[in-house]
C-alpha cells in the first residue's frame, strides 16, 4: 500500500525527523557504549578528559596491549555474522529444533548458546590466531588501539566474581519459574472467572504494585533475622534462618513480582478465545486439563514476555537482594555496589566499569534474542491492562 | 467457571502476596509502634587491689547486657507510640522552621529533606518522559519501516540496564574530569564540579531517569500509534488539518488511554526513586523517602538495625503512594459500577 501524497512528509520534515532519530539513538546508546569502552582501558586512558584518548587509548597502547586493524576488521566482521545469525536465523532454527511445548527451553538453550559462541570466539579462538598473524601482516599488525582485558581478568578470576554470578543465576531462574508457574494459574483463573471478586483482587494487586520495596523488606528484616528462634517449637532444632537464604529472596522477589505478572499474564489469556475451553472441556477435559493441553500450548508468546520481565526485575534487583543477602550469597548487582564504595585507586575504578559492563553483557543479549517479544509485551500490558 | 475450581487456580499467586505483601505491611504497621532493644541492667563491681596494709577497693556501677541462658543478650519489646514517628518527623523543629519561613531548616531534617527530593523528581520528570516518549514514537512511526527495528533495539538498551548500573554509566561519563564535565567546562567557559552540590546531581538524576524510562513510554505509544483509524486521518486531512493540527485533534486522544496508564506507571515507579542515590552515591547531598528506609535497614557501626524506624518511615512512605492512587482507585470504581449496573 503507498503512502496517499497528502500524508508524505515534506522533505525539511523528513530530515529533521531523521535528525531527531539519531540523535536519540546515540544519547540511548552512548553510555552504555562509553562504559564498554573505558573497560578496556588502562585507568590513565578510561579517565582521561580528552575523549579521543579514551577511545584510542595511547598509554594503553605503549604498554604493549592493542588491536591492530586487521584485529578490528575480523572482531567486526565476527559480531556482525552473529547479528544476523541471532537475529534471522535462530528464531527459524529454534522453533524449528524444539518440541512444540518446550519452546522456553529451546530458547534458553540457544541464548547460552550464543553466549558460549561469543566467549569462545572472543575469548579463545581469536588471541592465539590473530597474535600469530599479526606478527605476519607488518603495518597492518601493528597495534592502533589500546586494548586490555587485564580488568575483566581481575574482576571475574581474582576477586571470583563468578560466585556473584552464580547466584545471580540462581535467584534469577528461580524467581522466573516459580513466578511463571503460579502466575500462569492465576492469571487464566482470573481471566476466565466472571466474580466480582476478581476485579478486587486485581484493584489489590495494582496496590501492591505500587508500593516501595523498602517498605516490604522492612516487614521482612525483623522476621527472617529472628526465624530460627520463632520456627523452633514446630520445627525443632533444625530451624532455618531465613536470612541470608537464596531461597527465601527467590520468594520474597516472586510476591513483589506476583501483581504485575498476573496483570500481565491476565491480558494475554484474554486474547485467546473462550469457545476453546469450552470445546475442550465438551471433549471431557477437566478445566486444569483444557488448561494444561489446549491453553498453555498457545500462550508461549505471552509466557516468554512475562518470563523476560521477571528475569529482568530478579536481575536487576538492588534493594531487595542487599539487604537479604549475606556476603557469601551476594548476587551481582550488590556486589558492584561495594566495588565502587571501596574504590581506592583508579584501578579499582576500572575494575567496577568492568564489572558493570559484565552484568550488562547478559542483557544486552537478551534484547537482541528477545526484542519483538519485550515490544509485544509493553504493547499487551498497556493497551489491554 | 465454579468458585472452587477459580480458587485452586488463583490460590497459589493470592496465598504467596497474601503471606509475602499484605502480612508484612502488618508487621510493618505494628513495628512502628514498637522498640526492640537490648536489656541492660547496672552492677555494682568492687574492684579490690591490694595496698600498704589495706586493700584499696573501688566500687563502681557498670552498665551491661543481660545475657539469657543461651548466652545471647537478651532483648524486650516495648510499646512506644509515636515516638518513632516523631523521631523522624520533628513535628516541633520542622513547624518551627515553617514558622520562620526558614527554608533550610527544614531541610535540615531528613524526612522533609527526602519527601523534597522525592515529589520534585516524580513530579519534574513525568512530563518529560510523556513528552520525550511522544516524540520518539511520532518520529520513529515516520521512518521507513526497514530501519525501525534498529531504532527500537536501541532506544530498548537504556529500558532494560540495571538502574544502579545505568545510573553509574551516567555518574561516570561526569566524575571529576569526565568528558561530559570536560565538555561543560568548555561550552560554558567556567570551572564545573558535578558531585559537588545537589542541585547538579538531580539534574544528572533527572537526566538519568528520562533517558531510562523514556524508552517504555516511547514503545508504548508506538504501539498505540499503529492502530490510529486511518480513516479518521483521511477525513482530517479532508477538512484541511494541518499535520500539527491531526497530531493534535486525534492522534493525541487516541493515544490518551496510554499516556494515562504510562503516567501511572511512572509515578508509582519514580516515587519510590532509590538506585540513582545509590549509582550517584549521592547521600550527603540528595537522599529520597526510600533510601531513608534502607538506610535505617542498614547496621550501622554496632551491627544495630533500627526497625522501628524503618517502620515508621515505611509507613509514611505508603501514606504518600496512596496518596497518588486515590484518583486512578476512584475512577476505576466508578467504572466497574457503571460496568455492574
Amino acid at each position: 500500500m503507498s503512502v496517499p501524497k497528502a500524508l508524505r512528509m515534506p522533505i525539511g520534515l523528513k530530515a529533521i525527523t531523521l535528525g531527531f532519530v539519531a540523535f536519540w539513538c546515540v544519547i540511548a546508546a552512548f553510555p552504555i557504549f562509553w562504559i564498554a569502552v573505558m573497560s578496556f582501558k588502562e585507568p590513565l586512558d578510561s579517565f582521561a578528559s580528552n575523549p579521543l584518548s579514551v577511545i584510542f587509548g595511547p598509554s594503553t597502547r605503549e604498554s604493549g596491549k592493542g588491536l591492530s586493524v586487521f584485529d578490528i576488521l575480523i572482531g567486526l566482521s565476527a559480531i556482525y555474522f552473529i547479528y544476523r545469525f541471532t537475529i534471522y536465523h535462530l528464531p527459524k532454527w529454534v522453533s524449528k529444533c524444539s518440541p512444540f511445548n518446550l519452546i522456553v527451553v529451546g530458547w534458553l538453550l540457544a541464548a547460552l548458546l550464543v553466549a558460549l559462541v561469543v566467549v569462545v570466539v572472543f575469548g579463545v579462538l581469536f588471541p592465539p590466531i590473530l597474535a600469530f598473524v599479526n606478527g605476519l601482516t607488518g603495518f597492518l599488525g601493528t597495534p592502533i588501539i589500546g586494548f586490555t582485558t587485564e580488568h575483566y581478568l581481575a574482576v571475574w578470576a581474582e576477586n571470583e566474581f563468578y560466585r556473584n554470578f552464580i547466584n545471580s543465576i540462581i535467584v534469577t531462574l528461580g524467581v522466573v519459574t516459580i513466578s511463571l508457574s503460579i502466575g500462569t494459574l492465576a492469571g487464566y483463573g482470573l481471566a476466565r472467572s466472571g466474580f466480582d471478586i476478581a476485579f478486587w483482587i486485581l484493584i489489590g494487586a495494582l496496590i501492591f504494585r505500587a508500593l516501595p520495596h523498602s517498605v516490604l523488606v522492612s516487614g521482612y528484616l525483623p522476621v527472617f533475622v529472628n526465624s530460627a528462634e520463632y520456627l523452633r517449637p514446630i520445627l525443632g532444632e533444625h530451624a532455618p534462618t531465613f536470612y541470608g537464604q537464596p531461597l527465601a529472596v527467590i520468594m520474597v522477589l516472586v510476591a513483589i513480582n506476583q501483581p504485575f505478572t498476573i496483570w500481565m499474564l491476565r491480558s494475554f489469556f484474554q486474547n485467546i478465545p473462550k469457545e476453546l475451553d469450552e470445546s475442550a472441556r465438551v471433549d471431557g477435559c477437566t478445566h486444569f486439563q483444557a488448561f494444561r493441553w489446549v491453553i498453555m500450548p498457545i500462550m508461549w508468546p505471552g509466557v516468554i514476555t512475562t518470563g523476560l520481565f521477571s528475569f529482568l526485575l530478579a536481575y536487576n534487583d538492588f534493594l531487595v537482594t542487599s539487604l537479604l543477602l549475606d556476603a557469601q550469597n551476594q548476587t551481582m548487582v550488590p556486589a558492584i555496589a561495594g566495588y565502587f564504595n571501596r574504590e581506592t585507586t583508579t584501578t579499582d575504578q576500572v575494575e567496577a566499569v568492568a564489572a558493570a559492563v559484565s552484568i550488562t553483557a547478559p542483557l544486552f543479549l537478551l534484547v537482541m534474542v528477545f526484542q519483538r517479544q519485550i515490544v509485544s509485551g509493553l504493547t499487551a500490558g498497556a493497551v489491554k491492562g | 467457571m465454579k468458585f472452587k475450581v477459580f480458587a485452586a487456580f488463583a490460590g497459589p499467586s493470592l496465598l504467596l502476596m497474601l503471606i509475602f505483601i499484605a502480612v508484612p505491611l502488618v508487621n510493618v504497621f505494628l513495628q512502628s509502634f514498637q522498640n526492640t532493644q537490648s536489656i541492660f541492667e547496672t552492677v555494682e563491681i568492687e574492684t579490690c587491689t591490694p595496698g600498704f596494709g589495706t586493700q584499696t577497693c573501688i566500687t563502681e556501677s557498670e552498665t551491661r547486657p543481660v545475657l539469657g541462658e543461651d548466652g545471647r543478650v537478651l532483648e524486650k519489646t516495648i510499646f512506644v507510640g509515636w515516638e518513632s514517628y516523631r523521631n523522624i518527623l520533628r513535628p516541633d523543629q520542622a513547624w518551627e522552621a515553617v514558622k520562620q519561613l526558614n527554608w533550610s531548616a527544614l531541610m535540615a531534617i531528613d524526612f522533609w529533606k527526602a519527601l523534597r527530593f522525592t515529589l520534585t523528581f516524580t513530579l519534574i520528570s513525568l512530563p518529560l518522559v510523556i513528552g520525550l516518549g511522544l516524540v520518539i514514537a511520532v518520529a520513529v512511526n515516520n521512518l521507513a519501516k526497514s530501519i525501525r527495528g534498529q531504532v527500537i533495539f536501541v532506544s530498548l538498551l537504556p529500558f532494560i540496564i540495571t538502574p544502579v548500573i545505568g545510573a553509574l554509566s551516567i555518574r561516570w561519563l561526569f566524575i571529576g574530569d569526565g568528558i561530559l564535565t570536560v565538555l561543560l567546562e568548555w561550552w560554558l567557559q567556567m570551572d564545573i564540579a558535578m558531585f559537588a552540590q545537589a542541585w547538579t546531581i538531580e539534574l544528572m538524576m533527572l537526566f538519568y531517569r528520562v533517558w531510562h524510562v523514556a524508552p517504555f513510554a516511547f514503545v508504548v505509544f508506538y504501539a498505540g500509534l499503529q492502530t490510529v483509524n486511518n480513516d479518521t486521518l483521511e477525513s482530517a486531512i479532508i477538512d484541511g488539518a494541518s499535520r500539527f493540527e491531526r497530531l493534535r485533534y486525534v492522534v493525541i486522544p487516541h493515544l490518551m488511554p496510554l499516556i494515562i496508564f504510562v503516567s501511572l506507571i511512572h509515578l508509582m515507579d519514580s516515587y519510590r526513586v532509590f538506585e540513582e542515590i545509590v549509582g550517584f552515591s549521592s547521600q550527603a547531598h540528595v537522599i529520597s523517602l526510600q533510601w531513608l528506609t534502607y538506610d535505617f535497614l542498614v547496621p550501622d557501626e554496632s551491627g544495630n538495625r533500627s526497625i522501628s524506624r524503618a517502620s515508621a518511615s515505611s509507613m509514611l512512605t505508603m501514606i504518600g503512594i496512596v496518596i497518588i492512587l486515590i484518583p486512578l482507585l476512584r475512577k476505576t470504581w466508578n467504572d466497574h459500577r457503571a460496568r455492574v449496573l
